[in-house]
């Protein structure tokens, strides 16, 4: 039977009890897990108001990841969003601007073009977009035989020997980064050039930007300037709401960019 | 236990052995669930060498500057220094090797209209930059560099 006196006994040796493993934290000091020295989390930092759409990063990313120059597939790619008088946005990527842009009409496929007068502009900018690489890939969740994955430093990468070419991480992908590659028929999508990084070269498409558009860095180093950016200044990523924290940030980004 | 329960169970057992022995043989053994766990990194954790090993093709500036010392100097003092040699002489990769002795160069009149077709666009940096807005009546069929020193933009021929 539990009187006031036991209750009293055994709540303060409950009590005391609990302070035991508080001490032992205390006395250890094990603080939230500190990213060890070394330790790296690639990340993304696309400025685009320095973009002029040359395209010479698509090129780029093609030659270097071996994706069929003339086929319409690419791993990365540049938009052109061109917004007018009357609030109408027009938008194109042609050849995912392999090319760059070359004239003012706004290609719409098979829509045909847009001609736009200039005075009618009332904005006019391009947004480079590549894999997000996000830190929740809904791309990898769906994936049902373990084909793709996210490595330690936060790359997603595909086994092209494993991908059975289901499709699934196309379709999960809100940022529509993934395709099926021309030749080897599996998933195919950017890897942040791991294969460069590793040897400590920028990927192919930040070495080549002639404007500083595109830049990488390790998230991990407080001292790293793609770190110091994303944490001292106003940047976005891309359709947040997904819930996916995308590891590509953008500065200078308009509400206009899907 | 009844031989018509008996026999059919012995048979689906039969079949789950067979596809564990399959999936023992076929499945490599660095497969498994690794620094993200089993929802972000199930995998073979081979294909990480894979991708690691990918051939490198873009060398970088810095790379041409020991053997094509008078180039690399001359592009450096014009605005032209922001872009990288590969950009218009293709990717070294292994250059020079038996395989890439010579790179071949991009001298189209396109590879200049990716900066230096005009695009009336209010602030932005591309409408800064001096260019043509309709590029084709300016000498056309002929190779910019022609006339213009891609090197030296502002001498004449390359």
């Amino acid at each position: 039977m539990l009187n006031r006196r036991n209750f009293l006994k055994y709540s303060l040796a409950g009590a005391a009890g609990l302070a035991v493993p508080a001490g032992i934290k205390a006395s250890t000091g094990s603080a939230p897990a500190e990213p060890k020295k070394g330790d790296t989390r690639w990340v993304f930092l696309v400025d685009s108001t320095k973009c002029v759409g040359c395209g010479l990063c698509v090129k780029a990313c093609k030659n270097e990841n071996e994706i069929q120059y003339d086929l319409n597939v690419s791993r990365t790619w540049v938009e052109r969003y061109v917004v007018t008088k009357d609030g109408k946005v027009h938008a194109d990527s042609p050849k995912a601007a392999r090319d760059g842009f070359t004239t003012q009409e706004i290609d719409q496929g098979h829509h045909g073009k847009d001609i736009v007068k200039p005075g009618d502009i009332t904005k006019a900018f391009f947004v480079p977009k590549l894999c997000n690489h996000c830190e929740n890939p809904a791309c990898v969740q769906v994936c049902p035989v373990g084909a793709t994955y996210q490595t330690k430093d936060g790359v997603v990468l595909v086994d092209r020997t494993w991908c059975i070419g289901c499709g699934y991480c196309i379709m999960a992908c809100p940022y529509g980064v993934r395709f099926f590659h021309p030749v080897y028929h599996t998933a195919e999508k950017c890897t942040f050039c791991v294969h460069r990084l590793h040897a400590g070269l920028k990927p192919a498409c930040v070495e080549v930007c002639p404007f500083g558009a595109r830049k990488i860095g390790n998230r991990l180093d407080p001292n790293d300037p793609v770190t110091r950016t994303i944490l001292d200044d106003k940047v976005q990523v891309l359709k947040e709401e997904f819930g996916t924290k995308p590891q590509v940030y953008y500065l200078g980004l308009s509400m206009e960019v899907k | 236990m009844k031989n018509h329960v008996l026999r059919p169970l012995i048979v689906a057992i039969g079949i789950v052995l067979l596809i564990l022995a399959f999936r023992a043989v076929y499945v490599p053994k660095d497969f498994g669930s690794y620094e993200r766990g089993y929802t972000y990194s199930w995998h073979r954790k081979g294909d990480q060498d894979f991708w690691n090993k990918f051939t490198i093709k873009y060398r970088g500036k810095e790379y041409c500057k020991d053997c094509h010392p008078d180039k690399y100097d001359k592009i450096n003092k014009t605005p032209h220094k922001i872009i990288i040699c590969e950009n218009c002489h293709g990717p070294a990769v292994d250059h020079p090797s038996e395989q890439h002795p010579k790179l071949v160069i991009d001298k189209s009149r396109e590879q200049c209209y990716r900066c230096h077709v005009k695009l009336p666009y209010p602030d932005t940096v591309r409408g800064k930059i001096k260019g043509f807005l309709d590029p084709e009546k300016h000498n056309p069929g002929i190779e910019c560099v022609t006339c213009h020193n891609p090197h030296d933009p502002k001498l004449g021929g390359a």
